[in-house]
């Protein structure tokens, strides 16, 4: 059988930068995954995907998250993007994510797994997410970016593509 | 794509271990779609899945799963869910399925082209030593504030020591075309 697990592209940050950017990706796959591991230089502490360069309202989610002490849950509608961060990436220990693109290149609108973990020592935060993309356009191409300052040198974001038979 | 201050790479280079087996996809209306003959040959087995189904709801709905078609009280279930307000947790015994509660699938009173979406693992599947257990991450959402969409984490153990080789996905009120089960085996070392 074929193999259906293929890394489509790497970009690992050599100066800092508010955001990364995977554009003219193929429709030849069923679903995405994105695997991002992050510091920060500085400034606010929300990651946030985007896709096709659509801000809007198109997007949602619902989040569940414990911070070590308790367990609980949220939830955002009509958003300009999906929050995949709920605690603050440190500046020295990296903040590991995974997000699962379900049907990238299909009519129908996109829905998303995003996990999230993190730990510093004495705190941090692990969290489970389901987003949705309002659009049934194929998915060209993702945004990971910042809500203020940098990633710092060293961040790295890796797509991968999953093909079904 | 190079980009300035990013070094970048791009390959196209396959793995060997992780292949996709079969895709089960719903014409509209089945109550149950099922991958058999599954091979023994892999480590685990990995289900992508996109599910909406014909429930006249605007929420989201649970998903059954069995394996061998076996339908007796031979499963157990626990999950940790979140509903935009509440994190919950459950657990239940001596069931007759493994199940996705309230996350696996859409309603099709919900926002239009939406399907919620499961990434369920089964690990060590083919062993005819242990018992089997099942994990799912699971969701859905319709960019709306009801707490009726429904995500979480799921497992389920089944009790026998046979290997897989069938699994069944049922909702009695039958799937939506389009529902789509993609079966893949990840090999070991």
């Amino acid at each position: 059988m074929p193999a259906t697990y293929e890394s489509i592209a790497t970009q690992t940050l050599a100066v800092g930068a508010s955001s990364i950017t995977f554009s003219s990706i193929p429709a030849t796959y069923t679903d995405l995954r994105l695997v991002f591991v992050c510091t920060n230089v500085s400034g606010g502490d929300q990651a946030k995907v985007t896709f096709n360069g659509v801000t809007g309202t198109s997007y949602s989610q619902t989040y569940m998250y414990s911070d070590g002490s308790i367990a609980d849950s949220g939830s955002s509608a009509n958003q300009p993007e999906v929050n995949i961060a709920l605690g603050g990436t440190s500046t020295t220990i990296p903040t590991f994510y995974t997000v699962d693109v379900f049907s990238y290149a299909g009519s129908t609108n996109k829905t998303l797994l995003v996990t999230c973990n993190e730990d510093k020592n004495g705190s941090g935060l692990v969290s489970r997410a389901v987003g949705l993309f309002s659009n049934t356009a194929a998915i060209t191409s993702v945004t990971i970016a910042k809500s203020g300052g940098t990633y710092a040198v060293g961040t790295t974001a890796t797509l991968y593509g999953i093909k079904n038979a | 794509m190079p980009i300035l201050g990013v070094i970048a790479s791009s390959k196209l280079a396959s793995t060997n271990s992780y292949e996709s087996i079969a895709t089960a996809t719903a014409a509209g209306g089945e109550t149950s779609l099922s991958f058999t003959s599954i091979p023994s040959t892999y480590a685990s087995l990995q289900v992508r899945s996109l599910v909406r189904t014909l429930r006249a709801l605007d929420g989201s709905d649970s998903l059954l799963i069995t394996f061998n078609s076996d339908s007796g009280a031979n499963y157990s279930r626990h999950r940790l869910t979140g509903d935009g307000t509440t994190a919950a947790a459950a657990g239940s015994a001596s069931n007759t399925s493994m199940a996705i509660i309230n996350a696996g699938t859409v309603c099709d009173s919900s926002l239009a082209n939406t399907f919620a979406v499961n990434l369920i693992d089964i690990h060590d599947y083919a062993s005819t030593t242990k018992y089997k257990t099942l994990r799912s991450f699971s969701g859905a959402n319709a960019n709306s504030a009801s707490t009726s969409f429904v995500m979480g984490l799921f497992s389920s153990a089944w009790y026998s020591t046979s290997a897989v080789t069938s699994i069944t996905f049922t909702n009695s009120f039958g799937f939506k075309a389009g529902t789509t089960f993609s079966l893949y085996g990840i090999k070991g070392a």
